[in-house]
């Protein structure tokens, strides 16, 4: 966007966040190196930058750690719920007060804009624990029968797209609960849940309720299988869920699985048209289309498909990309190389099977992990880009001519997180939400999240619900 | 983009044949979705404008403004305070640019031209029976032509809310079309559409149609003189509308919010709406103004501070 209004760098200041050169394991309320002394870097995914080196743990740490939670648990699960929200409170207060520097340490690690850090994802941490803090002396009242009971150590883990975020989506739930957790990071994005270790610590939770083991799948796939683990929460790709599942049947243990999508997002004729470009703008390009629900299936209306492509690439045009920590950045960088090539093999596959492939002129950084925001026009069904998830700043557009094969098209997926409605017509909101299979569906708007508001998925994007009331069952003997 | 704009223009001027096809087609416009609208504004108001471009965006909104005094107490000594003011809004720096124009009521035109002869500062007038509007058509037009025959250079007119609100359309139309015919062809003409007494975002984008329509060189969002006046999401909504025309007629119309605007850092979160919304063909007075009073005097203390450093205070600028 050349234009004569230029606006300066307003770089957020990295002076907030101290981090250390390397980093622990965090069990039993302490920080430990690995048992077989492993370490593994991360990187600024923007810059290429190594910004630590961390502890990798193995199978004897998760054994270690899940005996700290198994013996952490015995106290912590007797506490009065009372109690217990006091240090879930607590909790959410530290992170309201060190939310600038938890947000920066995110954008360096994970190389999303700090806007969203600071706008999206930190304010909602806080908010996930200040509402299951709520509940946690009410849960004779949920809905689940007088006094329900904890399950005992939840192994949890969570992907790299919203590192603390899905943190506090794991951890708030089961500790208000009573359970205790081991929670494994991501590989690529550990840090900020080292950094909320520290939080625990400041809030003086007791020792061995929370446990956090950095490493890769093989860390994951000890925890998940570790048999004094009674509860396993899972956010990642359908193929690993896949493989959890595998892992944990014939077990004891509860399951809940949050994974892939490839969410339509409807648009018909007699939509918002502005503010449905600014839905599907937030829909596919948030956090680099690095969400399991993005709508990055565009289905829109086949009599207005010319003036909405018009009206959203003369949007695109304005998307601001570069320095994650620019505070006028719009969008970051790609989590990792692994992502970067995963997104360019499946556009290129969209190309080659002969869908359109659409950027605006956007300059790329020269070093770290970058992609243009694209759009694919001329797609059907049976193309790749439309069928399968690319957790990327990709959309696919779609057309379709009646209601019915609006709701036929999206439904037409082995996924079923998201969906998106925009019309002006209430009836037709209603009437077309009810027909899809999917999880959570935003009528005009989109990657809304709110922590009273249950998320999960249907088909293969998953079980159980996180958030809500019903966030609580998967934490919960009943 | 543009189609053809003769044919395109043509094409709408079939809008306007009657009452029924007028209504048909402010009412087939797409609506607007409140919430999305608003958070739409909200999130182009955490833009951080900084350094070069804070002192870009600051030249640019002063030399935007519409130094405006609408009250009974005007004096013709009040409105040569302004028009000085306006031309050389700080006698401490030269470099500092004049202001698009001073806004009067109609009988301190020729008070204000004398006060700004020689510059560039145009002289505004609101007329047609400001602020309410509720005046026979005739008197209206002869609030027009006395302010035009005066000098004026810009007539800030008000529209029929009452006809509007109760779906006459046509009638908003005619009264336009006759003001704007009254303007000729040496005053330009604002439009007026109080956003506030419009109350929804619908109506307001039907007006900024019917407003263009009529032939505005200008949609303006209120008078300042009702509770509601301008707001970053009814001005992004017209920023929408004049981007939207341009594309449909090839014609090009000016947006100018008023009221309530008051600070710097506001100002800026406007400029960067018109950036992003229509684009920086609007970034020129030209085509945007700001209708305000109080904030030239914080925009040159900004102005100041940028140059300086220091903060000086109140007391280093002029108050008039």
């Amino acid at each position: 966007m050349a234009s004569a209004f230029e606006y300066a760098p307003a770089p957020e200041s990295r002076a907030i966040v101290d981090i250390a050169p390397s980093y622990g394991l965090f069990i039993d309320g302490e920080f430990v190196e690995a048992a077989d002394g492993k370490v593994f870097k991360t990187v600024s995914p923007s810059t290429e930058e190594v910004l630590s080196e961390v502890a990798q743990a193995g199978t004897e740490d998760v054994d270690r750690a899940v005996r700290a939670a198994r013996k952490a648990f015995e106290k912590w699960s007797a506490l009065p719920g009372t109690e217990r929200a006091k240090y879930l409170f607590r909790i959410a207060r530290i992170i309201q007060e060190r939310s600038r520097e938890l947000a920066v340490l995110e954008t360096l690690d994970n190389g999303k804009p700090i806007k969203e850090t600071r706008d999206g994802d930190l304010p909602l941490v806080a908010a996930h624990f200040f509402y299951y803090a709520g509940w946690a002396d009410k849960l004779d009242h949920a809905g689940f029968g007088p006094s329900p009971k904890p399950l005992g150590v939840a192994g949890q883990v969570i992907p790299w797209n919203f590192p603390l975020l899905m943190l506090a989506w794991k951890i708030a739930p089961a500790l208000a609960t009573g359970n205790t957790v081991v929670l494994k990071p991501a590989e690529t994005t550990p840090l900020s849940a080292l950094f909320f270790a520290d939080v625990c610590r400041q809030a003086g939770l007791p020792k061995g309720v929370v446990n956090i083991l950095p490493g890769y799948g093989d860390t994951g796939a000890a925890l998940v299988a570790h048999p004094d683990v009674n509860k396993v929460a899972f956010t990642g790709s359908t193929a690993v869920g896949k493989e959890i599942a595998r892992t944990v049947a014939g077990s004891r243990k509860k399951l809940t699985l949050e994974l892939g999508g490839k969410g339509a997002n409807i648009v018909f004729d007699d939509a918002p048209i502005d503010q449905a470009v600014e839905g599907i703008v937030n829909g596919i390009f948030f956090n680099q289309g690095q969400v399991c629900c993005a709508g990055s299936r565009l289905l829109v209306q086949e009599s207005i498909e010319e003036e909405l492509l018009e009206s959203l690439k003369r949007r695109l045009s304005t998307l601001r990309l570069g320095d994650p920590l620019d505070k006028n950045t719009d969008i970051g960088a790609i989590n990792s190389e692994e992502q970067l090539s995963r997104i360019t093999r499946l556009v290129e596959q969209g190309e080659a099977e002969g869908a359109e492939r659409w950027s605006p002129a956007c300059e790329l950084p020269s070093s770290g992990y970058w992609f243009a925001p694209t759009l694919f026009t001329n797609v059907t069904q049976a193309h790749t880009v439309a069928r399968d998830e690319i957790f990327g700043p990709v959309l696919s557009v779609l057309t379709f001519r009646t209601p019915d094969e609006a709701v036929a098209k999206a439904n037409n997926t082995p996924y079923g997180l998201s969906a998106g409605v925009w019309t002006e017509k209430g009836s037709r909101i209603l009437a077309v939400a009810n027909k899809l299979r999917a999880g959570v569906v935003w009528s005009n708007t989109f990657n809304k999240f709110d922590p009273t508001s249950p998320f999960g998925g249907y088909k293969e994007s998953g079980f159980g619900r996180e958030g809500g009331r019903h966030g609580l069952e998967a934490y919960l003997d009943v | 983009m543009p189609t053809n704009a003769s044919t395109a223009a043509h094409a709408l001027t079939d809008v306007t044949a009657s009452h029924a096809t007028l209504r048909r087609f402010l009412h087939g416009l797409p609506g607007v979705d409140a919430v999305g609208l608003e958070a739409r504004a909200a999130s182009l108001g955490t833009r951080s404008i900084k350094t070069t471009a804070k002192a870009y965006a600051i030249d640019l909104a002063i030399s935007m403004v519409d130094l405006t005094t609408l009250e009974g107490a005007d004096t013709p000594g009040k409105v040569r305070a302004l028009g000085a003011k306006a031309v050389r809004p700080d006698p401490t720096d030269r470099t500092t640019p004049s202001t698009a124009a001073v806004c009067v009521y109609p009988d301190m035109v020729p008070a204000a031209k004398a006060a700004v002869a020689g510059s560039s500062v145009k002289v505004a007038s609101v007329a047609t029976a400001f602020p309410a509007g509720r005046a026979p058509l005739s008197v209206k037009l002869a609030d027009v032509r006395e302010a035009v025959a005066a000098g004026a250079d810009e007539i800030d007119m008000v529209i029929d809310r009452g006809a509007f609100l109760a779906g006459d359309y046509l009638k908003v139309y005619d009264e336009i079309t006759a003001v704007k015919e009254a303007c000729g062809s040496e005053a330009r003409l604002k439009v007026i559409f109080e956003t506030g007494e419009l109350s929804t975002y619908d109506n307001i984008r039907r007006a900024s149609w019917l407003g263009m329509l009529a032939g505005a060189d200008f949609i303006k969002t209120s008078t300042g003189k009702v509770a509601v006046n301008a707001t970053p999401a009814n001005t992004l909504l017209m920023l929408e509308a004049v981007r939207d025309f341009r594309a449909q007629t090839g014609v090009q119309v000016g947006v100018k919010p008023a009221g309530g605007i008051r600070t710097s850092k506001d100002a800026i979160k406007f400029l960067v709406l018109v950036n992003e919304t229509a684009g920086e063909d609007w970034l020129d007075n030209h085509w945007f103004r700001f209708g305000a009073s109080s904030l030239l005097n914080d925009l040159l203390m900004q102005r100041q501070k940028l140059a300086t450093g220091r903060y000086s205070g109140p007391d280093y600028v002029t108050v008039d």
